[in-house]
């Protein structure tokens, strides 16, 4: 059997094209998305006002522009493309470490509970500014993801791995449970009309978006997509389960908690800028796969790229095409992302059969 | 090589293994036999880290395993457990390159030297013609042979097989035997087929969590231990062809 000649060594393909491509096709989705709107701006207005803003160039523009493209459209597609990028990237790692196609921070309740966290420290008002409410968020987060974990681990065999059907089905529990107590939370609180509405906690909102959000949600995303980045080759020794992963020399308990904080981290601080915004980590992973494959040396960056291009187009989507009206950008994603879960559901049906 | 110094793995108070304690020597083929539930997977787990013992100990090398970091540990001990099963689309080669993950890091990424390392243990198990065959249109017994070249890769000192002919048609079974034991490396390989134990170097008999007996197959593998745990009747028959023994079996009404 010395067939070994015959086989051709792999070439690592390089990713570094395709990464600059899709780094430009980034910057073009973003203005485009600073540019539709409302009021239509023209590509020369923005670039002068991000040289007399950054550069401190003197174009002359008049300030209501100016004011559009800098603090209103230019901030929102920035925090729109960090949170597809981070929502995309958690929802491979919940793929890969728990070997399910369906995995992600909004079904299995991730979202929901960091919802109810900051509605709470809102409400509570416990501390003050951004990072309180995330990390309240972050709080909500990693209960509601211990809850869905425990009960489908009661549910099941008890160790190891949850069946793939219990999990899902935790995470809708998890999800409607917490979803009660922020309308709940909502309803009860006195300064009603200061919380934000049930609808953008469920559905997500990007209106509202200004500077402070962007220097919350750019680092915490690059951040995490980094920390994934460095676990890729553990992410790819999950392949054949846990256990599997193990006996290739992967520390099982700090792998799963550096990712799942992680995971959570973002999914939290995405929320609490926001609000839930579903089906993102779920559909761009496969989309991502379907591209460029399994490993994930290359499916993070793709997912990290796809996810943020998406969400910031998507956004574009939820201010024109009902006109005069902005819609929550969770409709969205959801009216693309249901039926590519559907499509997930079924050609894994067939993978199974 | 390996030692278990009165291993027992519990959950909550029953112990599913009980103070074993075994030795497998170097570059030997040390089989595990027993009926189903009688703890083999356990102990292989425990050798393997993937369980630690609730007392006792298990050596490799003379250190504890569970003194190892995973990734040491992983150097030195290969698995290759029962049903790893994927519903991602990885191909044959995929899956083989997964075993030099203890190998790598950042600062070390996968290099011609472990592409090498790959292509060989592809060709060793012989699946170098599917290398970019994706996972899910592999028959059992391919699958198998990929997760035993995956194990090669690892370049272990020791082989953990959990019934590793399981799915495998009878030129596979005997061809998969073969190349454990040409491997030359040391062996722990849970088995079935009792006629497979004979041709191996020592056979561990398991029963109800316990070793109840240990040594050369001939020796060990008498029809009276055969009859007290496996609940059968055993005959040895020889091959007038070869002399070979064999071992019959029938059920202890009949």
């Amino acid at each position: 059997m010395t067939v070994s000649a015959t086989i051709p060594v792999r070439r690592r393909s390089p990713g570094p094209s395709r990464l600059i491509l899709g780094l430009a096709a980034l910057i073009v989705a973003l203005a485009f998305g600073v540019s539709v709107g409302e009021t239509f701006i023209a590509p020369e207005v923005i670039w002068k006002t991000l040289s007399n803003q950054i550069f401190g160039t003197d174009y002359p523009l008049r300030p209501i522009q100016e004011g559009i493209v800098w603090n209103y459209r230019l901030t929102r597609a920035i925090v729109a493309a960090a949170c597809g990028a981070g929502l995309a990237v958690s929802g491979v790692v919940l793929q890969a470490l728990l070997r399910n196609a369906l995995a992600d921070p909004y079904i299995l309740g991730i979202s929901a509970g960091a919802s109810t966290g900051a509605v709470l420290v809102m409400v509570l008002g416990i501390g003050a500014g951004a990072l309180s409410l995330s990390v309240g968020a972050f709080a909500g987060g990693i209960l509601a993801f211990s809850l869905v974990i425990g009960l489908a681990r009661a549910a099941g065999s008890g160790i190891g791995l949850p069946q793939a059907g219990l999990i899902i089905l935790s995470g809708i529990a998890g999800t409607q449970l917490f979803n009660a107590l922020t309308s709940f939370v909502i309803a009860q609180s006195a300064n009603a009309e200061q919380v934000r509405g049930v609808t953008f906690w469920m559905m997500g909102n990007m209106s509202g978006v200004r500077w402070p959000d962007v220097r919350l949600a750019v680092p915490v995303s690059t951040l995490g997509v980094l920390v994934c980045m460095a676990y890729a080759r553990a992410l790819d020794a999950f392949t054949f389960g846990a256990e599997s992963a193990v006996t290739m020399g992967i520390a099982l308990r700090r792998t799963q908690a550096v990712l799942i904080g992680v995971v959570t981290m973002i999914t939290a601080t995405m929320v609490s800028i926001t609000g839930a915004i579903g089906f993102v980590g779920l559909v761009i992973p496969h989309a991502a796969r379907f591209l460029v494959g399994v490993r994930h040396d290359r499916l993070l960056p793709a997912s990290a790229l796809i996810g943020a291009l998406f969400l910031v187009m998507a956004d574009v989507v939820s201010r024109v095409i009902v006109p005069g009206q902005v819609l929550p950008i969770g409709v969205i994603t959801a009216l693309v992302g249901a039926p590519g879960f559907a499509v997930i559901l079924i050609r894994g049906r067939r993978q199974r059969a | 090589m390996i030692r278990l110094e009165e291993a027992s793995w519990r959950v909550g108070q029953t112990a599913i293994v009980q103070d074993i304690a075994l030795h497998v020597r170097k570059g030997e083929t040390f089989g595990l036999v027993g009926p189903n539930g009688s703890g083999k997977s356990t102990v292989l787990r425990l050798v393997a880290g993937v369980l630690t013992p609730s007392t006792g100990r298990v050596r490799l090398d003379g250190i504890d395993q569970s003194r190892l970091s995973r990734r040491r540990a992983a150097r030195m001990v290969a698995f290759v457990a029962q049903q790893a099963d994927t519903s991602e689309r990885v191909t044959v080669r995929d899956a083989v390159e997964l075993g030099r993950t203890p190998w790598l890091s950042m600062l070390r990424p996968f290099g011609p030297g472990d592409d090498r390392i790959v292509v060989h243990a592809l060709a060793r198990v012989g699946m170098s013609d599917k290398a970019e065959r994706y996972w899910q249109g592999l028959s059992g017994g391919e699958r198998q042979r990929v997760h035993l070249a995956r194990a090669l890769a690892q370049e272990p000192r020791i082989l953990l097989l959990d019934e590793p002919t399981n799915h495998l048609d009878i030129h596979q079974q005997l061809s998969i035997l073969r190349l454990v034991r040409k491997l030359g490396v040391t062996a722990l390989v849970a088995l079935h087929d009792l006629n497979q134990a004979l041709e191996c170097d020592r056979v561990g008999v398991m029963q109800a969590g316990r070793l109840v007996a240990c040594g050369p197959p001939a020796e060990i593998l008498t029809p009276d231990l055969i009859a007290r745990v496996f609940a059968v009747r055993a005959n040895y028959l020889t091959d007038p062809a070869d002399g070979h023994r064999l071992i019959r079996f029938a059920l202890s009404e009949d």
